[in-house]
């Protein structure tokens, strides 16, 4: 019964996804609309997941499709971090149509039923755990650059709208979307230390070559910031770098 | 209760009239005590207004209190003067708290003023419910709608666009380049925000030293921006030099040492005082008079399409407001209904006291009183809403001459 619960949860995620499309008319109804619905869907996914968990022999989300319903709810939860407030409701505008998105995907792919999932050990639901962590702070990341090379542009070009479209600041764009990177960093070296216990010769693939690659851009993202890499230049790194993950990573996961 | 209200704003009379009759803080605290409960004062610079309420029409009174204030000029009121009675009264406040009624619609000055008003009145509780529900919509208004978002004036722009770029400007260093108005102004607007002022480069030092000193920053020629320039976060430059003063060279030369930071200049001179090539570079941001004019349109546009949402809110706060004063009517009728079934009550427990014990006594007491509160409930709703749709006094003549409430008083 607890598999229906992606219903509500992906109805509330694709009606804030539509209602901050009205936040762009101005700040109102629609904003406040959409916050309830990334609230209302979160909890509904929660539920899905606890439910999932508690009927599973082992980790529950070890699949493609699996993994995704979880990243999609890290990445939701993080957003809600920022999302309930005024200034950043845009970044909803990025963040809910992928999210919904995903969540579709990952139900049409099995990802949200229960009695799924092989005892597949603690290492690797901690492994995997962390690098969904860390890919979805990188993903929220990837989310303010992109809002931060929009507003630069509008800022550049002397929108008239400029005042009347609730962005979040420049400065602030760039800062947390700093942090997202440096968070999803350290998250991504832990998981790669915890899959490093059951490494073995013979297991790396192009997933992990393509893993490692994205540290380094990322980790570029930061020295860079820190020697005066900042605004613009920072965030299209920083989308580089999420192209890797969005795109490269699952050809290469699916190629093998 | 009848609400009275009696004004002059800046829709029919001009300055002229306006300031006769315009008082300051105190003395429309001294002329509401003056006028006696229940009264207040509104007055700003485009209105003074006297709400009054009493069981009587007061017109006569405020139309009175006005005159003496504009003096020889009384004459002139009567064309000008707007008198309103209960809920369009309250509807107008509502309006005024909501900042439509003003010059810029939406403009956030108002609401501080209609609430040091309300504090500095002779209030009761028919002034207090109407001023604290017209906070209420003032509040809403600019929560629920974008209309107070925008700034309504170049230099206010400026400001908000500073916002844009930076999260707070709390600490942002600003310099000043020209030391006029326009410059003070945008000045002024930036530190009510919690900038901080650097430097003010004139071509005459002892224009920039006066306009240094008052905002407690360090003046210098124009020739001498070169290290100023590296540690500003928002340039304003309002000169009358014929030719740009800063290039973009010399833009490109301060960015070097900024790491990146993000650099906003705001050119309000015409001819411009900053060169236009300096908005290519990575990092700055530079708004000439025209782009602010611009935005500035774009944002007072936004404000008059937010107006109309605003104008629902308020009318829906009329309605509420209306509805409670309609109550007001039938109030009496329902208090004396409530305190002839109390009287009932306590007199049969009295008389039944000695037949019950101390337990019994207890449980009967309950009884009766929730027997009593769901009796009276439905009838009390049903009179409010009667009274709401402008039956009321026909249902509280019905309710009391049904339960002989008043008839008491009458033989005594």
């Amino acid at each position: 019964m607890s598999e229906l619960l992606i219903v509500p949860a992906l109805l509330a995620y694709g009606e804030a996804a539509v209602a901050y499309a009205g936040e762009l008319r101005g700040p109102g109804l629609a904003g406040r609309l959409a916050t309830w619905g990334v609230r209302l869907g979160w909890i509904a996914q929660t539920a899905l997941l606890v439910g999932q968990a508690s009927s599973a022999d082992g980790f529950p989300w070890g699949t493609w499709a699996g993994s995704l319903n979880l990243f999609v709810w890290l990445v939701v939860g993080a957003y809600l971090i920022w999302g309930c407030r005024p200034r950043y409701r845009l970044l909803g505008l990025a963040v809910m149509p992928v999210a919904a998105i995903l969540l579709a995907l990952a139900w049409a792919g099995g990802g949200t039923g229960l009695e799924q999932g092989a005892d597949s050990g603690v290492v690797l639901a901690i492994h995997v755990a962390l690098m969904l962590a860390g890919f979805a702070s990188l993903t929220l990341s990837a989310g303010m650059a992109l809002l931060y090379v929009w507003q630069e542009r509008r800022l550049k070009r002397h929108s008239r709208r400029v005042l009347r479209v609730r962005v979040p600041p420049l400065d602030a764009l760039d800062r947390l979307a700093a942090r997202g990177v440096l968070a999803g960093l350290g998250l991504l070296s832990l998981g790669i230390g915890v899959g490093a216990s059951s490494f073995e010769r013979g297991d790396l693939d192009a997933a992990m070559v393509v893993t490692l690659g994205i540290l380094v851009v990322y980790a570029a993202v930061l020295v860079l910031r820190h020697e005066g890499w900042r605004g613009r230049r920072a965030a299209l790194l920083n989308l580089c770098g999420f192209m890797l993950v969005a795109v490269v990573l699952p050809i290469t996961h699916f190629a093998q | 209760m009848r609400l009275t209200l009696v004004g002059v704003s800046h829709h029919r009379a001009p300055v002229e009239l306006r300031e006769r009759v315009a008082l300051d803080a105190k003395g429309a605290a001294a002329l509401a005590a003056q006028l006696g409960r229940e009264a207040v004062v509104l007055s700003t610079c485009n209105r003074t207004e006297l709400y009054l309420a009493r069981p009587e029409g007061a017109e006569e009174q405020a139309v009175q209190t006005l005159s003496e204030l504009a003096g020889d000029r009384a004459a002139e009121l009567g064309a000008v003067l707007y008198r309103l009675g209960d809920e369009a009264a309250a509807l107008h406040l509502f309006r005024v708290a909501a900042g439509l009624d003003s010059l810029v619609p939406g403009e956030g000055e108002i609401l501080g003023q209609v609430r040091s008003a309300f504090e500095a009145g002779s209030t009761g509780p028919f002034l207090d419910r109407l001023f604290r529900q017209a906070l209420h919509a003032g509040r809403r208004v600019r929560v629920e709608t974008a209309i107070a978002e925008s700034p309504a004036s170049v230099p206010a722009a400026g400001a908000a666009l500073a916002q844009q770029v930076f999260e707070n400007l709390a600490g942002k260093r600003v310099l000043l380049l020209g030391a006029g108005k326009t410059s003070e102004l945008t000045a002024r607007n930036l530190v009510s925000r919690g900038a901080r002022i650097g430097a003010v480069a004139n071509r005459t030092l002892e224009r920039a030293q006066e306009l240094a000193d008052a905002f407690g920053a360090r003046a210098l020629g124009l020739d001498e921006l070169g290290g100023e320039l590296a540690a500003a976060d928002v340039v304003v430059a309002s000169t009358s030099s014929p030719e740009p003063i800063v290039w973009k060279a010399d833009v490109a030369a301060a960015l070097r040492s900024r790491r990146g930071r993000p650099l906003l200049l705001v050119d309000l001179a015409v001819p411009r005082d900053l060169d236009p090539g300096i908005n290519e570079l990575d990092n700055c941001f530079l708004y000439d008079v025209d782009d602010l004019e611009a935005v500035v349109a774009e944002t007072i546009t936004g404000r008059r399409s937010e107006a109309a949402r605003a104008e629902q809110l308020v009318a829906a706060e009329g309605d509420r407001f209306r509805r409670w004063h309609a109550s007001l009517d039938v109030v009496p009728t329902i208090a004396s209904l409530r305190a002839l079934a109390e009287e009932i009550r306590d007199r049969e427990l009295e008389r039944a006291g000695s037949k019950l014990s101390e337990a019994e006594r207890r449980q009967v007491e309950s009884v009766t009183s929730q027997i009593l509160a769901k009796l009276l409930h439905l009838p009390t709703i049903r009179m409010k809403e009667a009274a709401a749709a402008a039956d009321g006094v026909i249902y509280a003549d019905v309710v009391r001459h049904l339960f002989g409430l008043g008839e008491e008083e009458r033989r005594r």
